[in-house]
């Protein structure tokens, strides 16, 4: 498949499965909460393009983007959101916290660095040659574990990228209220270099995290890869505080638009025809299937298994 | 005679040496120095590329264990003093522990932190605490603790086999202390008795009809001992000690079949008292009084832990905190 039609059609699957997820939840099929990559896509489509299959990812809260990028099977984790017994982990883990082969999430800010990092040791240690990339956003800037991880990825010279999605807000908070100094100047401290571009083309995404990869790749240390971006919707669900005009400026760095110029017509009907196939398809069956139960003979606290 | 310094530190050395996939890592572990209690002497000289020095960093070095265990590695972690697992709480508790069963059984952790806790050094309050009972409880958490009986090092190998994370306490005051076995010096009077593995419960049993249990683990044993010497010389009250190795999530049998013999139970701790671990182990053993199925009627029950108190650094104050013989002694005379 043409690499400019594959691209379009992920960031389109991930699009498509978001809106379909905050449409379920305003009907109440979905419940508890979730936090879409809508605006994002080219981060996930452009990084994942560039990436090696067999590199490993730590995700955070907003992973659905991630996961459909890296491969995952839209049908798996619709039936995850559903809490079904079919979802990627059982119906035990939700929306943020997934695991599937190489990729992993879980739902605490700064937490997951260090454990990047740990695996990223281990891929030096066992010379697999793959790369750990561990996501994170703005708002993790503010937490401690993230400045050690730092630390200790410089000091041990770590195959880690640190991909930090700067979408300007903490839940509600600006960024302007929550971060000082420089971004990019935080991974200076640890003598870390960034590839830092402000981009929704998913193309110049997948150029840059090319560069940061093969930076890691070669044995010279950790990098970070910057990328200031803007996201379209709440922080999870009804939590959106910014203006109905500020959010609807956002409308031209939509990564979608931007790639779709390089597509015909024929083309973006065509991709638009299979993503609401898959996701039709992904969605029924995912409601179809039954509920997990709990064995309560797998009371752990209790006993020695 | 070998200590249990002595123990823990083979035990690393063979650990390492029959597998490769041991890493150790923490804070000033490195010869010549070899770590603060000296627990890891000798490693670094001996497998330098797995025995990672770190920064102050403790988060970092759980979080880099949990990765290092997600990817096919079996890391020790040390936390130098055990005070400092409050900084390492967020690692454990959302990371290492919940990991398997979140990921619906797809991955294990296997990792150990090593954590030497404990008072009675004048080290003050906040390198003195016994700070286990944060970490009781919490689910995918095995919480083990040797004693200065049966083999702390084999504890430490069973730890490290393990596929599951392991929070592994040593009491500072063990380190010194020579390995003890029933039936020899001021225990020549008791029987051991060795159940459960890989984790054992041990159960000394004194010469008569024992009149209550004494319930402990770790450090605390020695506390007990002399406890239970002293009533048995001065009083002719025999008590039968249940020490774990174990303390979360803990098998009952053990406690329950003693108790079906005393039907009074006595806890020991260097925790504090209140919700800690002696809370827990009356709360089972009541239930089991409760339930009819159970072979005996607890008739009196009590704890002995550390004052709801800071750890005072003068050594009155801290004898005034921390529990001592002659409040185990009272407790128990007060039980009959």
């Amino acid at each position: 498949m043409d690499e400019n039609h594959a691209l379009y059609k992920t960031m389109l699957l991930i699009r498509r499965f978001e809106e379909r997820i905050l449409a379920e939840f305003s009907t109440g099929k979905l419940v508890g909460t979730t936090h879409t990559y809508i605006g994002q896509e080219a981060d996930a489509a452009g990084i994942f393009s560039a990436a090696d299959p067999d590199d490993v990812v730590f995700s955070n809260h907003r992973c659905h983007g991630h996961f459909l990028a890296y491969g995952g099977d839209p049908y798996r984790l619709a039936a995850e959101l559903m809490g079904k017994v079919t979802g990627l982990v059982g119906g035990r883990g939700g929306s943020q916290h997934i695991q599937w082969r190489n990729f992993y999430s879980n739902g605490i800010q700064g937490g997951i660095v260090p454990v990047a990092a740990g695996m990223a040791l281990a891929e030096k240690e066992k010379q697999t040659g793959q790369v750990v990339l561990v996501f994170i956003g703005d708002g993790t800037l503010g937490e401690g574990a993230l400045y050690e991880s730092l630390n200790l990825a410089a000091l041990w010279r770590l195959p880690l990228l640190v991909v930090l999605e700067n979408n300007r807000y903490a839940q509600t908070t600006p960024v302007e209220l929550a971060v000082a100094g420089s971004m990019a100047g935080r991974f200076a401290a640890f003598g870390i270099p960034t590839w830092e571009r402000e981009t929704s083309d998913v193309l110049e995404v997948r150029a840059l995290a090319g560069e940061a990869l093969a930076h890691v790749r070669s044995g010279a240390g950790p990098a970070a890869l910057i990328l200031h971006t803007h996201r379209f919707m709440a922080h999870s669900k009804g939590d959106d505080t910014r203006p109905p005009e500020e959010l609807a400026r956002l409308r031209q760095f939509d990564p979608l638009t931007i790639h779709a110029a390089r597509l015909s017509p024929a083309e973006r009907d065509a991709a638009e025809a299979e993503v609401t196939a898959v996701l039709t398809d992904a969605f029924s069956r995912a409601a179809s299937d039954p509920f997990p139960s709990l064995n309560t003979d797998d009371q752990r606290l209790t006993t020695n298994d | 005679m070998p200590t249990v310094l002595d123990s823990l530190n083979s035990a690393l050395h063979h650990a390492m040496e029959s597998d490769s996939r041991v890493y150790i890592l923490g804070e000033d572990i490195l010869d010549p120095y070899g770590g603060a209690f000296k627990v890891t002497r000798g490693l670094s000289t001996r497998f330098p590329g797995r025995v990672l020095t770190t920064p102050i960093s403790e988060a970092a070095i759980l979080g880099a264990a949990t990765g290092m265990a997600l990817r096919g590695l079996r890391p020790v972690a040390e936390i130098m003093f055990g005070d400092f697992v409050t900084l390492i709480a967020d690692q454990m508790v959302n990371h290492a522990a919940k990991f398997r069963w979140m990921y619906n059984d797809q991955v294990r952790v296997p990792l150990v932190v090593r954590a030497p806790m404990g008072g009675r050094r004048g080290y003050g309050p906040t390198h003195s605490q016994s700070l286990e009972k944060m970490f009781l409880g919490v689910p995918g958490l095995k919480v083990v603790a040797p004693s200065a009986l049966g083999d702390p090092g084999g504890l430490l190998l069973a730890a490290i086999a393990e596929d599951d994370p392991v929070l592994f306490v040593e009491h500072k005051l063990l380190y010194t202390r020579p390995l003890l076995e029933a039936g020899q010096g001021d225990l020549a009077d008791f029987t051991l008795e060795t159940g459960g593995e890989p984790f054992p419960c041990f159960v000394l049993r004194p010469p008569a009809p024992p009149h209550l249990t004494i319930a402990t683990y770790g450090y605390n044993f020695e506390l007990a001992r002399a406890a239970a010497l002293e009533l048995m010389m001065e009083h002719e009250i025999f008590a039968e000690m249940v020490v774990f190795s174990q303390l979360s999530p803990f098998d009952l049998p053990p406690l329950f079949d003693s108790l079906v013999r005393t039907r009074r139970l006595l806890t020991l701790e260097e925790g504090t008292l209140t919700l800690g671990w002696g809370a827990e182990v009356l709360a089972r053993a009541a239930e089991g009084s409760a339930d009819r199925s159970a072979n005996f009627s607890l008739r009196a029950a009590r704890r002995v832990a550390a004052r709801d108190l800071p750890i005072a650094n003068s050594r009155p104050l801290e004898d005034a905190i921390l529990p001592q013989v002659q409040e185990v002694v009272a407790a128990a005379l007060s039980l009959l």
